[in-house]
């Protein structure tokens, strides 16, 4: 067995980054084994160590089939995944310009709720009004997501402390916004929004098949599948990209090359705001067809392991994603198949990021030779 | 078993980190479980999840009140995030459930879908009215407990300050401030007293909120910044945020007390049992048994359930001494409330 983890490792040693993502997801997967037995109380009590075990197994075998068993489990996946990869795109981008974006929460709110009213308002033709608004949906969460970003250029406000309060002022103001007249939906007293008009919805990406209401994957996973796309030309192809790495790399380099690190500033977490935008666009439009007060969730916040765990590259972003995704649509199968509760999906993911913030840890429990495992993406620290 | 159990581990390790290919065909995941002989009763959670000691727990308890009356086999999926509910509801629709209880409103919409779609299945949703013709409504007139739990509230106060705060300023949680409120205000027209509540404004309908359901920090917060104006009895109606608010009664040594919300909460919390004067009752569980009954014998739909003081579907649990003569006044108010001459609302 000992062996077969070494060769494993070899192989793994040519992509260094990889190897080090590769090894904190297995990490996370053997320590949620022991939780899974150790929580295991039933047959634990009765000493039917053998019964534990199984249960790792049939939990596990659960996450494959709910994630990609079928096709029902691969238009979860897919579903989990879009806001998840468009969010997870939202943080890389800051992080590329040596920013750290908590708020893609509220900017998904944001463009969630512009997208929202293009979708109510019109009713239709739908070529036209799915566009335009996911195109709203971008520019709302856009100018959210520029108010730190001036915040930081102009006054030095960490960003840090300003997306996160900017998170909580989003997630009020739509609370507000869904008891207003304007977005309530008439016959209802709670804050839930209007319905977007059915000519408004995301086509579903397996609509041509009759009858299979059930696969609920929209094409918002084509906009995402094109920000990773856009994502990656910005950053090889541009010359506002390049200045972004420059500016995340060595931001005092970057302001002694002539780069206006002010500018750069703003556009990023303006790039970032719209990419959580179109998340949110995704989910109203998509998924859920209205707005309640918590559509954005947690995603906002796994994007952040997301964008550690991709290490902020557009593929690694992806598939990281999709990584994510998988364990969300795969955590339900869990749930209904074993007795393993759907917050062990949660342990996974924060053991997976403790992993990957923590390289050296994983260099000593898989006794790695190679020194040149580098750390996750970084961001400047405080006063910077 | 062993052996297999040992390929599902090695599969499932392989498979999540992404090296899977994907299923080759569609081999549908759907288990059919073999219910009980009285049939199979599920219900799908809100976000709080099942150990939320509130409303989403409280239904799983009726859920096996039923398992244990009734014999059906029971079944509970858990909801992580609002995009849980649709493929929740389904998965339960595939396992061939009787009846599915979803908690919340704020799975009216997934219920209405997954009722209209699924028309041979019975749904009953709490907190929220019938949508379609398969789905019973239970909702609960809980401003009548909470006008008891006020007027006891400004009967017992030593300050002539008594609080209250919400989670979210949404009607399931407003009723009960508007109640207490409103028991405070005829406790004081009938007494001559001038008893302030802290939290909720009659006439504004608005209030204090913690802003969620789940940061008990906020709970605590408030429940301080009400002690420091002068409140000694506090009513939280936010789920788990009370709990802050507990725990900041514990810490006063007396100071503050606090009633509890939806269960009687000396047996739901029992660690901080002392700081609870009252509980008041929103007997979910009762209703989810009468609403599996009701969906087995075919006659649930379309109409909803509404639990009152005269019915007992909901009620206020007295867990501190009380005086005789404030006993006969609140056995007074109930009747009144009940017949109709005490408004509450």
């Amino acid at each position: 067995m000992k062996n077969l983890f070494n060769k494993f490792g070899e192989r793994l040693n040519r992509v260094s980054s990889m190897k080090l993502t590769l090894l904190a997801v297995l990490s996370a997967l053997i320590v949620g084994a022991f939780i899974i037995i150790v929580s295991d109380v039933d047959n634990l009590r009765d000493g039917d160590v053998l019964g534990a075990v199984s249960t790792v197994g049939s939990a596990y075998w659960a996450l494959v089939v709910g994630s990609f068993g079928s096709l029902r489990a691969i238009s979860n996946t897919i579903n989990s995944s879009t806001p998840l990869i468009l969010c997870g795109v939202s943080v890389a981008i800051a992080f590329k310009a040596g920013l750290f974006n908590i708020g893609a929460t509220g900017q998904m709110l944001a463009g969630g709720m512009t997208s929202l009213w293009v979708g109510f308002a019109m009713d239709g033709p739908g070529y036209v009004q799915v566009p335009l608004a996911i195109l709203a949906g971008a520019i709302g969460g856009a100018v959210f997501g520029a108010i730190p970003g001036i915040l930081k250029a102009r006054t030095g406000a960490h960003e840090v402390i300003t997306t996160i309060m900017l998170n909580n002022m989003a997630a009020f103001f739509i609370l507000w916004l869904l008891k207003t007249d304007l977005f309530q939906r008439e016959d209802r007293t709670d804050p839930i929004s209007k319905l977007v008009s059915a000519e408004g919805r995301l086509p579903r990406l397996f609509g041509f098949m009759d009858g299979r209401a059930d696969l609920i994957a929209h094409v918002g996973f084509i906009v995402a599948l094109g920000a990773v796309l856009a994502y990656w030309w910005f950053l090889k192809k541009t010359t506002t990209g390049f200045e972004f790495r420059a500016y995340g790399l060595n931001a005092d380099a970057a302001t002694y090359a002539g780069m206006h690190v002010k500018r750069l500033t703003v556009l990023s977490m303006m790039f970032a705001g719209g990419f959580a935008g179109l998340a949110g666009a995704a989910e109203v439009l998509g998924t859920y067809g209205y707005a309640s007060t918590n559509f954005a969730g947690n995603i906002g916040f796994d994007a952040i392991a997301i964008a550690l765990l991709g290490q902020s590259s557009p593929l690694g972003t992806f598939f990281a994603a999709i990584l994510f995704g998988a364990l969300q649509a795969g955590g339900r199968q869990m749930q209904t198949n074993s007795d393993v509760p759907i917050d062990l999906i949660i342990v996974l993911r924060a053991l997976i990021v403790m992993f990957i913030a923590a390289p050296l840890l994983v260099k000593t429990i898989w006794r790695t030779k190679n020194a040149t495992i580098a750390a996750g993406q970084t961001f400047r620290g405080w006063g910077s | 078993m062993r052996k297999q159990t040992l390929k599902g581990l090695a599969v499932g390790l392989v498979a999540v980190v992404g090296l899977a290919a994907c299923g080759s065909s569609d081999s549908s995941s759907d288990t059919t479980v073999a219910a009980g002989a009285a049939g199979l009763a599920c219900e799908v959670t809100d976000i709080g999840g099942v150990d939320d000691k509130g409303f989403n727990q409280n239904a799983y308890d009726g859920l096996k009140l039923a398992e244990a009356e009734l014999g059906v086999s029971i079944d509970l999926l858990e909801s992580a995030s609002d995009a849980d509910y649709q493929p929740n509801l389904q998965s339960f629709v595939d396992k061939g459930c009787n009846v599915i209880v979803t908690v919340g409103f704020l799975l009216a919409d997934a219920t209405k879908a997954a009722a209209e779609a699924n028309p041979t299945v019975q749904f009953a949703i709490v907190d929220s009215n019938t949508s379609a013709p398969n789905v019973q409504g239970l909702t609960f007139a809980t401003d009548q407990p909470s006008f008891l739990a006020g007027y006891m509230a400004a009967a017992t106060t030593k300050t002539g300050i008594v609080g209250t705060f919400g989670g979210i300023n949404i009607p399931p949680v407003a009723i009960f401030m508007q109640g207490f409120a409103k028991g405070v205000e005829y406790y004081n027209a009938q007494k001559g007293t001038s008893v302030k509540v802290l939290g909720w404004d009659i006439a504004k309908q608005d209030g204090t909120f913690s802003g969620d359901f789940s940061d008990q920090t906020k709970g605590t917060s408030i429940a301080k910044s009400m002690a420091d104006e002068g409140a000694d009895i506090i009513f939280p109606v936010a789920g788990p945020v009370g709990l802050g608010a507990s725990q900041f009664a514990m810490d006063s040594a007396g100071a503050v007390k606090i009633i509890g919300v939806d269960v009687d909460m000396t047996i739901s919390n029992p660690t901080q049992a002392e700081v609870y004067v009252a509980s008041v009752l929103k007997k979910i569980d009762a209703a989810v048994l009468q609403a599996v009954k009701d969906a087995l014998a075919g006659t649930g739909g379309g109409t909803d359930y509404l639990g009152t003081l005269e019915n007992g579907g909901v009620g206020v649990a007295i867990t501190s001494t009380v005086t005789p003569e404030l006993q006969a006044e609140l056995d007074a108010v109930t009747a009144g409330i009940i017949d109709g001459s005490i408004v509450t609302k």
